[in-house]
């Protein structure tokens, strides 16, 4: 068993970062994440003399993080939703030219500056591409501190596998809650084998190396974009992580990630307790998206409610899954608002007695 | 009577070889308009990289740009970054591989307009990386628009009746304005329109390279360079109007230099 602590979600993936021998952090403050950095500036250096930096906004950071991985370090960044909108262009780039690495985005309130408060406003930009052109990033969806710092390395293992980038969406509640965490045991830096399209320096028995998203012949370019199309097909085949919870018996099925999934735990429990036989989904990969485990339970259920600080914007991925075979409904808080369950069941209910 | 390919060979053999293209660039036709100031920027950075013997220790950052190519030409390990972050991207490889010769190509726009931020925080952080900076006064891969560092009247396709600094501001200097922070080491300004000036401009990129192992801080080598194709001009008549009108505004020469005592302590 590993070494059992109590720590708040920023610091628990800030300590698992360390643990899993990254080589670099560029970072810039922004609540409710700053914790992240601070955690490093304390810890990182002096434990295995990794490179910690301070940039000078999030659109320097996310292009430290393209230099460094470009040239084989494990490395990541973190920020909160307005400084990831910053970085979007990165992103598309870093995409472009397939370099492993790793974001998290503590998603709080918007639009605009918003709020500071938990929030998942930002699944269509995480998930549907919120920089320019056909790409994808791998996107896990943590619901507990414990998980935080698990995906961690998880991250950086995928990140690896398919040179894509990878993003942790978790939100302001869980940065900031404190919860038991085991840790795993420290890896020792340098014993990830350095990528052989790194430039890490051209040596006499190889051509150059050179790291690029730029493609200008129309020819070229749409190759690349097959190519990469391949291998979001190949993730999408073997990287799908979801949760399933009383769905087989269930009438009704509350579809939920991250927080969110917490809340609706809660409402199936009431609901339960009450006689009404409720199910949870809880994706934990959202892109690639869990749609045959939710396409299979629509099979036998009467309905679905997306729970979601937000708008609704995954109901619109559980429509495409349910394909109109059944009432697919929303709800959600938004500006920093967590639902109470008390007030999800009573949406549930009316729903429910109008499917009935 | 025509020699055989055996008998030219034989003949090179024995040439005394004065001049022939350095290792560190490749075998490749440049995509640079005629008389430009690029492929011979290009070829000194070379010559220094292989001089200096640092090939396999040195990796360049492309910008966007006209030299956006620049990793099909150079023959080192490179990154092609976003529109002015290539300061970025360098520190981002530097802060991980701090043995290695890191450097950035940029032109005007890239450096002095859209990556301003980085740039100054690259060198205030002082960074050990060399930035080769190219001013030819214009955008020149979008088709001829106002750079930061256009003149004054200049024409360009966005100030069709020229540049005005009660509208568009002044030319940016910002050499200058970078050489008075501390975390530069090595600040010069120099140019490729004439033989004497290519020689002292390599000799600027070789200075540059060799200081990063000093790790003091940020060299910075500006070279004034030209655009003949959206200056509207030929060759010759491009160098003749950067002699007459970018130096007097942007005049050669270091503005930091390394004290002795800065080389020998290091």
């Amino acid at each position: 068993m590993g070494e059992l602590r109590l720590m708040k979600g920023n610091e628990a993936m800030a300590e698992a970062a360390i643990r899993a021998g990254m080589d670099a952090y560029f970072g810039y403050p922004i609540t409710p994440q700053s914790e992240v950095l601070e955690y490093l500036t304390r810890e990182a250096y002096n434990r295995t003399q990794c490179t910690v930096l301070q940039a000078e906004s999030e659109i320097a950071s996310i292009n430290m993080v393209y230099g460094a991985a470009g040239a084989g370090a494990r490395v990541w960044t973190s920020s909160s939703s307005p400084g990831i909108s910053l970085m979007q262009e990165g992103l598309s780039y870093i995409a472009g030219a397939e370099l492993p690495c790793l974001i998290a985005n503590i998603n709080r309130g918007g639009p605009g500056l918003g709020t500071i408060q938990p929030s998942q406003g930002d699944y269509f930009q995480s998930v549907k591409g919120g920089g320019h052109g056909d790409y994808r990033l791998i996107v896990l969806a943590p619901a507990t501190v414990q998980e935080m710092a698990d995906f961690v390395q998880d991250g950086w293992d995928l990140a690896d596998k398919y040179r894509n980038p990878v993003l942790i969406l978790a939100d302001g509640a869980l940065g900031q809650m404190m919860e038991k965490v085991e840790l795993r045991d420290q890896i020792e830096r340098g014993t990830r084998a350095t990528p052989s399209w790194a430039t890490t320096g051209k040596t006499a028995d190889r051509d150059r190396n050179f790291v690029t998203s730029l493609f200008i012949k129309p020819e070229e370019m749409e190759q690349v974009n097959l190519r990469l199309q391949e291998k979001y097909k190949l993730i999408e085949a073997n990287e799908i992580r979801v949760q399933e919870m009383e769905t087989e018996d269930a009438d009704f099925v509350i579809v939920a990630y991250g927080l969110s999934a917490r809340i609706g735990h809660k409402v199936m429990e009431i609901m339960r307790a009450e006689g009404i036989k409720v199910g949870l989904i809880r994706p934990i990969t959202l892109w690639p998206y869990p749609y045959a485990t939710v396409a299979k339970a629509a099979d036998h259920v009467k309905g679905f409610l997306s729970l979601e600080l937000n708008a609704g914007q995954m109901v619109e991925d559980v429509r495409l899954a349910v394909n109109g075979r059944c009432p697919v409904g929303h709800y959600g808080r938004m500006g920093g608002i967590i639902p109470s369950p008390e007030e999800v069941v009573e949406v549930i209910k009316d729903m429910y007695s109008k499917i009935q | 009577m025509e020699k055989s390919m055996q008998e030219i060979e034989h003949h090179h053999d024995e040439m005394n070889i004065v001049c022939e293209r350095p290792s560190t660039l490749l075998d490749a036709r440049m995509h640079y308009c005629p008389g430009c100031g690029h492929g011979v920027a290009h070829r000194i950075l070379m010559e220094a990289v292989e001089e200096l013997g640092i090939q396999e220790q040195t990796i360049g950052v492309a910008p966007v740009g006209c030299s956006v190519f620049a990793y099909l030409y150079m023959n080192v390990d490179m990154q092609e970054a976003a529109h002015g972050r290539a300061t970025a991207v360098a520190t981002g490889i530097k802060r991980c591989f701090p043995d290695k010769y890191v450097y950035t190509y940029q032109g005007d726009g890239d450096l002095a307009a859209i990556g301003t931020g980085e740039t100054v925080h690259t060198v205030n952080r002082g960074e050990n990386i060399l930035i080769v900076f190219i001013n030819n006064a214009i955008y020149g891969m979008t088709g001829g628009q106002m750079a930061p560092t256009t003149l004054i009247h200049q024409k360009t396709s966005t100030t069709p009746y020229g540049r005005e600094a009660s509208f568009m501001g002044n030319p940016l200097k910002i050499t200058e304005l970078l050489a008075q922070l501390p975390g530069a080491f090595y600040v010069t300004r120099q140019a490729v329109n004439t033989p004497v000036n290519v020689r002292r401009a390599k000799k600027a990129l070789l200075n540059g390279l060799k200081y990063q192992k000093l790790n003091k801080g940020t060299c910075l080598v500006e070279i004034v360079s030209n655009c003949p194709t959206n200056w509207g001009m030929k060759p010759v008549q491009a160098n003749e109007w950067l002699v007459e009108n970018m130096l007097p505004y942007y005049p050669l020469g270091d503005m930091k230099v390394p004290s002795k005592e800065d080389i020998e302590n290091a």
